[in-house]
């Protein structure tokens, strides 16, 4: 299986138009592909796909829970804590859990040599997997409202991934920080969505940065090209990063993308576009992808 | 007073009308709160005064020397962050978290905790006021925290500065850092876009919003993109009881005026669109019975 994110520093730039209009194209051509929206802050990608829920899996994270019968308030689980979710006050003998800042390490649990510490599960968002008439899958990560991070929720939605499975299409969140990380750490491939601007090519420059550390090969397609200016153009002839695909800036395609309508099946040249981007990626990673 | 400016939806216009709102008249200082893909400093090219670092968080780094392969720390982690690979304990920098368990545990005192301090935080002079602005360093975390040091940073300028208005430009999502740009902040504005993602992930920022006690507005920019769908979002937020403060028209003149480094306002100032940003903004700050 190989597994393809679909990624940008700066937001809006196309991630959700690309990574849907690529899984549609993959089915329509027989290929067995499973879109995973990782996106668990703001998951968009079902909107462009009839489908009906198959399981929902719940996603949960451990928080402490502290017995004042038997806490002495020595204060090494405060002292463990590293997220500063322990708050103490020995002298008043009040000791208490934030669990909005909780990271479920388990160390508080660890420091108490008295026992007062147990752990109970709290919901941190579900992974839906949703299907439709014809069988193909959708995994969707989304984080409950006032979770902190995304993280955890996203590992889990790409462990869902059915292993027959021939492509999985990743829909990350933007950004380069951790829930980034997560999802191009977990893919073979990464293609860069960005636009021709200069906050575009700034958030550009700090993606391929961050993968450059991660060592993950990737490519980059331009969307709405006509817009703007040619610095990103550049910038990608410069590196000698593959320029993937350039969507042109017209009005009717962010019209259609607007009604939650894809491209691709509207317009086969778009498709013809797509399956050539893809034979591509085979062919220059084609053997490291057998070996997997 | 701070004004903060999220989305939910990423690419919706934040940065851009946060900049205009920041050269309609009198000074302000602006923030830019979303430390993972900062781009305000390319209109403004502040002259920065202070560059901080910020520690973002740890990671945890075994001694192989000191290693017995005892793999008590394998059991502990719960971030599936330390494995075996070819007999030899590896932990994986992307997946700690920096929560210091194992180095407490390892009988062999083989973990050490380095410092991740490859983010920035600067300070200083645009042309219309004060600009404060954080770097995450690439794969770095706790984004949050660094929004909160920005927000402080910014309120201790407009202070000693007196200038009344902080513009808190923030990042996409609903998670930590755009938490930490929302809490305690005197109005939020949502930038929203007239599709079908806009409008779900517009209700999410409300929601989150909501939970920290503040009533949103909600700015609804290219809206003649798709009418009904704009038509669509002033319904459920007149339903829900959410005011809207105005709408932005599709111009290619936003992206025109980003690319020679100026807000709107600056790059023509007189396009319709700037009275319009102008009543928005004025909405935002009356927070009450708007249109």
């Amino acid at each position: 299986m190989i597994k393809i994110a679909f990624a940008s520093g700066k937001g809006g730039t196309g991630k959700t138009f690309a990574a849907t209009n690529f899984h549609y194209t993959l089915l329509k051509n027989n290929c067995r592909s499973v879109l995973v929206d990782c996106d668990a802050e703001a998951p968009d990608a079902l909107a462009f796909f009839e489908s009906t829920s198959l399981k929902i899996k719940e996603v949960m994270q451990m928080v402490p829970v502290i017995d004042t019968g038997s806490c002495t308030f020595c204060g090494k689980c405060h002292e463990y804590c590293n997220y500063n979710a322990i708050f103490i006050l020995p002298p008043v003998k009040v000791i208490h859990v934030i669990e909005d800042l909780c990271h479920g390490c388990g160390a508080c649990s660890e420091a108490c040599k008295f026992n007062a510490i147990s752990e109970k599960p709290v919901s941190l968002g579900q992974v839906t997997t949703y299907i439709n008439d014809y069988g193909h899958v959708l995994i969707e990560a989304r984080t409950n409202i006032g979770a902190l991070s995304p993280v955890p929720v996203i590992k889990a939605a790409i462990k869902e991934i059915d292993k027959n499975a021939e492509i999985a299409v990743l829909d990350s969140p933007p950004g380069t920080s951790c829930p980034f990380i997560q999802t191009v750490s977990a893919s073979d491939y990464v293609i860069l969505v960005t636009e021709p601007t200069p906050f575009g090519l700034s958030d550009l420059k700090q993606s391929v940065e961050t993968l450059r550390i991660i060592n993950t090969p990737f490519g980059v397609i331009i969307n709405r090209t006509g817009m703007g200016d040619n610095k990103v153009h550049e910038y990608l002839r410069d590196e000698g990063i593959p320029l993937l695909l350039e969507i042109p800036f017209k009005k009717n395609i962010a019209t259609l993308y607007s009604t939650g309508k894809l491209l691709a099946e509207a317009d086969n040249f778009f498709e013809k576009q797509i399956l050539a981007v893809f034979d591509t990626i085979i062919v220059r990673n084609g053997n490291s992808y057998h070996q997997r | 007073m701070e004004i903060a400016i999220i989305s939910g939806k990423g690419g919706t216009g934040k940065s851009s009308i946060s900049a205009a709102f920041a050269t309609l008249s009198d000074k302000v200082v602006i923030a830019d709160c979303d430390v993972d893909a900062a781009n305000l400093y390319l209109l403004f090219n502040p002259v920065n005064d202070e560059e901080d670092v910020y520690i973002s968080g740890h990671k945890a780094v075994v001694d192989p020397g000191k290693c017995t392969n005892c793999r008590l720390c394998i059991n502990y982690c719960r971030f599936d962050a330390i494995s075996l690979i070819n007999d030899k304990v590896r932990i994986s920098d992307i997946s700690c978290d920096g929560c210091f368990l194992c180095s407490r545990i390892c009988p062999e005192n083989a973990i050490k905790m380095v410092q991740n301090d490859k983010s920035r935080m600067y300070s200083g002079s645009f042309r219309n006021g004060k600009m404060v602005y954080g770097r995450l360093a690439p794969g770095e975390e706790n984004s949050g925290k660094l929004v909160n040091l920005v927000r402080e940073k910014a309120r201790n300028i407009s202070k000693e500065n007196n200038i009344e208005f902080i513009i808190l430009d923030g990042p996409p999502g609903i998670g930590c850092p755009v938490i930490s740009t929302i809490t305690g902040t005197d109005r939020v504005a949502i930038v929203t876009e007239p599709t079908i993602s806009g409008l779900s992930d517009m209700q999410r920022a409300i929601n989150i919003t909501l939970k920290f006690n503040l009533l949103p507005s909600v700015i609804i920019n290219k809206y003649d993109l798709n009418p009904s769908m704009t038509n669509q979002i002033r319904d459920w937020c007149a339903g829900h009881g959410i005011p809207v403060a105005g709408l932005l028209p599709f111009d290619p003149i936003m992206v025109e005026s980003m690319v020679q480094g100026k807000s709107i306002t600056e790059f023509d100032p007189e396009n319709t669109i700037n009275k319009e940003l102008k009543k928005i903004w004025n909405n935002i700050l009356k927070k009450n019975n708007y249109e």
